[in-house]
C-alpha cells in the first residue's frame, strides 16, 4: 500500500480584490511515495510545496484531483489519527508550556489519557526540552519552537510524518538533531515526506526526491539513481611541483595545492593522462569520474526545458513509484 | 459532549485567562461599581437605584467589549499565527473547532460576569445594608446580560469567520448597537409601508434583539421579571447563537486555510 498517493492533485486560487483573477499554485500533481519511504519534495520559495502539503492536510481544498494517505481519502477522519504535521515555522499557543501544548495535542490526537503524560515526557527528552516543558512559549526561541514542533508532530506515534522545511532556522547542531531524528523514523519504519531547499539534507536522509517548480512537478527519482550518472569527466589526484603542460593541453582544468594537483578532463583523455604521469613519474593518490550531485540534478530541472519526457526519463514511470529507480536517466 | 469540543473549549478558556488584558477590563468594571457606590452615596434615597443601574451597565457593556474582543480572534488568529495547522491536521473536524471556540468563549464570559456581577452585588449591599427580595431580579438582568454576551459571541465567532479582525469587531458591534434599538426599529417598521415596510420588518427581526435582554431599569426600579419573559429570551438566546454558529461553521467549513 501506497502511503501517498496524489492523482492529479490541482490547486488554483482565485485573487484579486474580487477574487474573479485565477492564480495557480499547483499544477495536476501525479505522485506515489511508498511506506517507509524518507521522501524529499524540493523546489524554490513559492514553488508550490507549502501548497501541496496543505492540500495533504485538508487544510486547502483541491480545485481538482484527489489523493490518498495510508489508503485512505483526504477527509477520513481515521487517518488524520495516523499522521504527524510540522509546518513551517511553526508558531504554537503562546500561552501554553512546552509540555501542556504537547498534552492538549494529545488529546486531540486520541492518545489515551492512560500513559500520555510518560509519552509528552518521552517527546520532551527526545527533542532536548525536558529542563524547558514548564515555560511558556512565548519565551522561546525560534529554534526551541521548531522542536516542540518536531514533537507534537511524532507525540502520537504517526505512521506518517509530513514535515515542512523542517531544519528552518536551526543552527548547525538543531539540524544535525533533526536529521537524527528522520533518521530514527526511517529506522521505526515510519513514511516521511519532508519539503526542503536545502539540497544537502535531502541528499543525505531521502530515498527519493521530487523537484517541482512553479506548481508543476519537474522530477522525481532515487537519490542513489539521480547521483549516479557520470558527466563525461574525470578527475584525477596526483603529486607533482607544478601541473603539467601537457594535461592542460588535453582539456583538463588543473588546480594545485602544495604538491598535489587536482585536475578535471574528459573522460575520453583518461588512457592519454595517465601515461603522461608514467611518463613524468608523478605518483597518481587517485582517479574517479566525476558524479553528477542532486545539485546539478535540481538546477536542471529548475530550467524552463526542466521537464522531461523521454522514454525511460523518471516522468515516464507511472506515479513516479520506487520503480523510477530502475531507469532515472539523467 | 464531544470530548475534543471540551478540550478545544478548555484550551480557549484558559488562553483567555492568563490574557492579562482581560484583568484590566474586570477591574475597570469593578472600578465602575465601586464609583456607583460614590454616585448613590450623593443620590440621596435612590442609591439603589443608581448602583444597579450603573453597576450592571458596566457589567454589560465591559462584557460586550471583553466577547468583541476575544471572540473577533478566535479564529482569524489562529489561521493568522497558523496554530489553526497542528489543530487540523489532527482527528479534528473543523465544526469541532469552531463550536469548541464558542464554548470556551462563553465559559469565559459566563466566569467573568460572576466576578464582575460580585462587584455589583458587594456595592449593593454597602449601600442598602442587607439584600432584598426584589434583588432577586438583579440576577434575572445578569442572567440576561449573559445571554447577550452568548448572542455577541456567536456573532463575533461568525464574522471572524470570513473577516478580518478589525472588520468583524465593526460588524459586531454595529449588530450589538443596531440590536439594542431593535424595539425602536419594530416600532419604526410597524408604521412604515410598502416596500419600506418590508425592508424595515425583516432587517427588525433579522438583527438580534438586545433590547429586549436590556431590564436594567425595570430591575434598578425593583419591578419584576416575568417569567414568560426569562422563557422567551432563553430561548431565543440559544436559537439565535445557534443560527449565527451554524453560519460560521458552513462557511469554516469551506474555507481555504492560505
Amino acid at each position: 500500500m501506497a502511503a501517498i498517493e496524489i492523482l492529479d492533485l490541482e490547486k488554483t486560487y482565485l485573487v484579486g480584490f474580487w477574487h474573479k483573477r485565477p492564480k495557480l499554485a499547483l499544477r495536476p500533481l501525479r505522485l506515489r511515495v511508498e511506506e517507509g519511504e524518507v521522501f524529499g519534495f524540493l523546489g524554490p520559495n513559492g514553488a508550490g510545496k507549502t501548497t501541496t502539503l496543505k492540500l495533504l492536510m485538508g487544510l486547502v481544498f483541491p480545485t481538482a484531483g484527489t489523493a490518498q494517505l495510508l489508503g485512505k481519502e483526504l477527509d477520513d477522519p481515521a487517518v488524520r489519527s495516523q499522521i504527524g504535521f510540522l509546518p513551517e515555522q511553526p508558531y504554537f499557543y503562546d500561552h501554553l508550556t512546552a509540555r501542556e501544548l504537547l498534552n492538549y495535542y494529545g488529546q486531540l490526537s486520541g492518545v489515551p489519557a492512560k500513559g500520555r503524560s510518560a509519552r509528552v515526557e518521552q517527546m520532551l527528552e527526545r527533542v532536548g526540552l525536558s529542563d524547558s516543558g514548564n515555560v511558556q512559549l512565548r519565551k522561546f526561541s525560534k529554534g526551541m519552537l521548531q522542536r516542540v514542533g518536531l514533537a507534537q508532530a511524532i507525540l502520537h506515534d504517526p505512521k506518517l510524518v509530513f514535515l515542512d522545511e523542517p531544519m528552518s532556522g536551526l543552527d548547525p547542531m538543531g539540524r544535525r538533531e533533526v536529521r537524527d531524528l528522520i533518521q530514527q523514523l526511517r529506522s521505526e519504519g515510519k513514511t516521511v515526506f519532508f519539503s526542503t531547499h536545502i539540497l544537502s539534507d535531502a541528499e543525505a536522509l531521502c530515498d527519493r526526491v521530487a523537484v517541482i517548480h512553479q506548481g508543476e512537478l519537474r522530477g522525481v527519482g532515487a537519490i542513489a539513481d539521480l547521483t549516479s550518472g557520470t558527466q563525461g569527466k574525470i578527475e584525477i589526484i596526483f603529486y607533482a611541483p607544478k601541473v603539467p603542460a601537457g594535461l592542460i593541453s588535453l582539456g583538463a582544468v588543473a588546480r594545485i595545492s602544495g604538491d598535489m594537483v587536482n585536475a578535471v578532463l574528459p573522460e575520453e583523455h583518461q588512457d592519454a593522462a595517465l601515461e603522461l604521469l608514467r611518463r613524468e613519474r608523478f605518483k597518481l593518490i587517485s582517479l574517479a569520474p566525476v558524479r553528477k550531485s542532486l545539485e546539478e540534478y535540481y538546477i536542471q530541472k529548475l530550467q524552463p526545458d526542466g521537464i522531461q519526457r523521454s522514454a525511460g526519463q523518471e516522468e515516464g514511470n507511472e506515479l513516479g513509484t520506487q520503480e523510477s529507480r530502475k531507469g532515472v536517466g539523467v | 459532549m464531544n470530548s475534543r469540543i471540551g478540550y478545544i473549549a478548555f484550551n480557549t478558556f484558559r488562553e483567555a485567562v492568563r490574557d492579562r488584558v482581560l484583568y484590566n477590563l474586570i477591574a475597570f468594571a469593578l472600578l465602575l461599581s465601586g464609583a456607583a457606590i460614590l454616585v448613590g452615596e450623593i443620590s440621596i434615597d435612590i442609591e439603589r437605584l443608581v448602583v444597579v443601574n450603573l453597576g450592571l451597565t458596566a457589567v454589560s457593556l465591559f462584557g460586550v467589549v471583553i466577547a468583541i474582543f476575544i471572540g473577533i480572534g478566535l479564529v482569524s488568529k489562529e489561521i493568522e499565527k497558523r496554530t489553526l495547522y497542528t489543530v487540523l491536521s489532527r482527528p479534528v473536524r473543523r465544526w469541532e473547532f469552531v463550536v469548541g471556540k464558542f464554548f470556551g468563549l462563553t465559559g469565559t464570559l459566563v466566569v467573568n460576569t460572576l466576578c464582575m456581577a460580585v462587584g455589583v452585588l458587594l456595592a449593593l449591599l454597602y449601600v442598602a445594608h442587607k439584600f432584598e427580595k426584589m434583588d432577586v431580579w438583579v440576577l434575572v438582568a445578569l442572567y440576561f446580560i449573559v445571554l447577550q454576551f452568548l448572542i455577541v459571541c456567536a456573532l463575533a465567532l461568525f464574522f471572524s469567520s470570513f473577516s478580518t479582525p478589525l472588520m468583524s469587531a465593526v460588524f459586531t458591534f454595529a449588530l450589538f448597537v443596531i440590536g439594542s434599538l431593535a424595539e425602536d426599529l419594530r416600532g419604526f417598521a410597524r408604521m412604515t409601508h410598502g416596500l419600506g415596510g418590508w425592508l424595515a420588518t425583516g432587517i427588525a427581526y433579522l438583527v438580534p434583539n438586545f433590547s429586549a435582554l436590556n431590564v436594567i431599569t425595570q430591575v434598578a426600579h425593583g419591578d419584576a421579571v416575568a417569567g414568560r419573559l426569562i422563557l422567551y429570551n432563553s430561548i431565543y438566546a440559544l436559537l439565535y447563537s445557534a443560527m449565527a454558529i451554524s453560519g460560521a461553521v458552513l462557511i469554516f467549513q469551506r474555507r481555504n486555510l492560505k
